[in-house]
């Protein structure tokens, strides 16, 4: 009954009309700002900012523009969307293996974490862990310490950093030479069982050489490498590296929040594998790890990516709630101090809006890829 | 099966023709629409003790609420007839440049950027801030040079940051800045330790200083490292209710000059006072024509609300919470900046 022709010129009508609402919206949004006497344009980005960030991931100085501004609080955004995945992903999947657990007093610890931190709405997750935990930390002078080169307080948390110098380039060189030989050796060898057909297996020293090639390089270029270590002069700590006491809280509460959801998702996976799948390849003489790699994961992967690659969305958008605990992300900083000081809002929140939707769209179209490879 | 859809194709448009239709925005003229309304709706800053907050009947009191009750009592002849709304950084100018308020009597800056290009002016300064800083009094700083290195706390502001990068750096003054959404959390963060100082204009520090478990153990420092006038501001473009608001505020100032009070008002609307007195208060002149308002507009704002002193001490005085001093909101003739143009 529907399609035909007259299905298609509704379709045209629908598609007519949500154009003409669009533009529609768009000429009045125009004409009323002209009337209102409101200027409107994007020169405003090359313009100085002038103000100060707290974290700053690349070099910013008091006259750098308000896209560089943009562009600090783009990679703060990122920087703890990505730290959270990781940390989040990592903790979900012990939890999930721990649900799994016939341990009873594991599974239940991790059905505890799970049911009270997805229950819990996130922002107050954070408020506490920035306020109760973090801000409840001793000040400068009494700080928790690791050595005299580690040190924990209200004003968060130092750690010596290594300058590597000139000789960082070659070490990254080194890093990738190192993967390139893993990668070969792997596929080789791979190659070889599958001619005779048997089951590749690895041995360890293939992972060897990304650790040892750098650190070969390191080495023999030690006298370009220094550390630096966090001293306290006045009222805070100078040198190492600072991670501020914002993003410790952002970070451990999104991962915290984050890793009960992915814990649920890689379980449900698991789970999603039947169990005549597991006995068939036991009784073939498959060993429990082989069982786990060459058939569990491989099968729970194709339930546990998609609704997985659609979370790491949610998690970067999550991130925003650290407009609440003072993280300088894009929220807070762009389509904050940016739009009170420039008076631009709607050019403001329509760059803060495409970015994150931006952001989204890479990360599925990464989940896709993903997907297509596991579905192989 | 075409009638229901064609159905549904005739409710989207409709739909949309409503939709456009809301879409038109406020109409010319403010001071017609107030006046048939019969109630004037201002945007003031959200629970700010002494400027904008409500007590403990519920009830909206402060500085900032005040000059509202002034405008409604010119344009309504009646102080009480106002509908307050709370009004954030991020909504404030465009909630009145669109039309949802008809005036803000907030604690908003006046600034280059503010008048050009934002739809928004302001009409008459009716306080005098700038911005101060707090610290703790077992720290030992004396001024503002002593936080050399020091980490600061702010409440994002269309202007504290920069006014804090501007001073800084101009006297090679190294700071870390740690700047929050709220008011409210950035004195929280600095009460918790996460900085050594809490900025933001001395009048906002007074009045959310309040919330301080032992107020006692802050002091304020002595510099004031910017200037920061505050008034009422209206949309552009309409002169007629930028000039009801411009003098209704200058109304309050001139009271006080000529040393008209809500207690003596009625006695001073008589022949036999001053000609100032006389023209402002309506005797054998009517200015209020002039505005489109009655002849006892000026007469109705000082009875109802009072004149700048009394405001002033009565919602951020000595006597108050607040114990700010008169300082640059004293008369011009007692060495403060507050004046009133001319009633002639």
């Amino acid at each position: 009954m529907r399609g035909g022709k007259f299905g298609l010129v509704l379709q045209l009508i629908v598609l007519l009309s949500v154009v003409a609402f669009v533009v529609g919206i768009a000429d009045n949004v125009a004409t009323n700002l002209a009337r209102l006497g409101i200027k409107t344009g994007f020169w405003f980005l090359s313009r100085p900012a002038g103000f100060d960030i707290s974290q700053t991931l690349i070099s910013y100085s008091d006259d750098s523009t308000y896209f560089t501004v943009f562009v600090v609080a783009l990679l703060n955004t990122l920087l703890v969307s990505l730290l959270s995945i990781t940390l989040g992903t990592l903790l979900g999947f012990v939890v999930a293996l721990s649900r799994s657990s016939s341990n009873g007093l594991v599974a239940a610890t991790a059905s505890l974490y799970v049911e009270t931190f997805r229950n819990i709405p996130l922002l107050i997750q954070l408020l506490f862990w920035y306020f109760a935990v973090v801000q409840a930390l001793p000040a400068p002078h009494a700080s928790f310490r690791l050595g005299d080169v580690v040190f924990l307080n209200n004003r968060g948390l130092f750690i010596p950093s290594i300058q590597f110098g000139d000789s960082v380039w070659l070490m990254f060189g080194a890093f990738a030479a190192g993967l390139a030989i893993s990668a070969f050796v792997a596929a080789n060898a791979r190659r070889r069982a599958a001619a005779a057909g048997q089951i590749a297996t690895f041995a360890q020293w293939t992972l060897l050489p990304p650790i040892a090639l750098p650190l070969a390089v390191g080495i023999f270029y030690r006298e370009n490498i220094a550390w630096s270590i966090p001293n306290l002069q006045g009222f805070n700590f100078h040198g190492g590296i600072t991670i501020l006491p914002e993003l410790l809280a952002l970070t451990i509460g999104l991962s915290i929040y984050s890793g009960a959801f992915i814990a649920e998702i890689i379980r449900g996976g698991i789970l999603a594998v039947s169990r005549g799948q597991t006995d068939a390849a036991m009784s073939l003489g498959l060993t429990r790890w082989q069982t786990s790699r060459l058939i569990v994961i491989p099968l729970a992967l194709r339930v546990i990516v998609p609704p997985l690659g659609a979370y790491y969305v949610v998690v970067l958008k999550n991130s925003s709630l650290g407009t609440a605990i003072a993280y300088p992300d894009l929220i807070l900083v762009f389509a904050g101090t940016v739009l009170n000081q420039t008076a631009q809002p709607i050019e403001v929140m329509t760059i803060t809006l495409l970015t994150y939707l931006a952001l989204g769209f890479v990360f599925s179209l990464a989940t896709s890829a993903v997907n297509r490879r596991v579905r192989q | 099966m075409p009638k229901s859809s064609l159905h549904a194709a005739a409710l989207a448009v409709s739909a949309m023709v409503v939709f456009f239709t809301l879409f038109a925005g406020a109409s010319a003229s403010t001071l017609e629409d107030v006046k048939a309304r019969g109630v004037l709706r201002c945007g003031v800053a959200p629970n700010s003790p002494g400027f904008a907050a409500k007590d403990a009947q519920g009830n909206y009191r402060g500085f900032d609420v005040d000059f509202c009750h002034a405008i409604a009592a010119a344009v309504l002849g009646d102080a009480k007839k106002i509908e307050l709304l709370p009004l954030g950084l991020r909504d404030g100018f465009t909630t009145l440049a669109s039309g949802g308020v008809d005036v803000l009597t907030h604690r908003f800056t006046w600034t280059f950027n503010r008048d050009n290009g934002t739809g928004i002016q302001t009409a008459i300064v009716v306080f005098y801030d700038g911005q101060g800083f707090i610290v703790r009094k077992s720290a030992n700083l004396k001024s503002v040079k002593d936080l050399n290195g020091a980490t600061i706390c702010v409440a994002q502001g269309t202007t504290t940051e920069l006014n804090i990068a501007d001073y800084f750096r101009s006297r090679k003054i190294s700071y870390k800045l740690t700047t929050f959404a709220d008011l409210d959390e950035a004195r929280n963060a600095y009460e918790a330790g996460r900085c050594d100082a809490w900025s933001n204009d001395r009048g906002s520090l007074a009045a959310r200083s309040q919330g301080f478990k032992n107020r006692a153990d802050h002091v304020m420092l002595p510099e004031t490292i910017s200037k920061e006038p505050i008034g009422p501001m209206v949309r552009i473009g309409d002169d007629a209710w930028f000039h009801v608001v411009r003098w209704s505020a200058a109304v309050v100032i001139a009271a006080e000059e000529l040393g008209v009070t809500s207690a003596n008002v009625d006695q001073m609307r008589q022949p036999s006072s001053g000609p100032e007195i006389k023209r402002l208060l309506g005797v054998g002149d009517d200015l209020g024509q002039k505005l489109g308002l009655s002849a006892d507009w000026a007469y109705n704002i000082i009875k109802q609300v009072g004149n700048y002193g009394e405001i002033f001490e009565r919602n951020v005085g000595e006597k108050t919470p607040l114990e700010l001093p008169r300082g640059l909101n004293a008369l011009w003739t007692d060495g403060g900046l507050l004046q009133a143009p001319p009633f002639r």
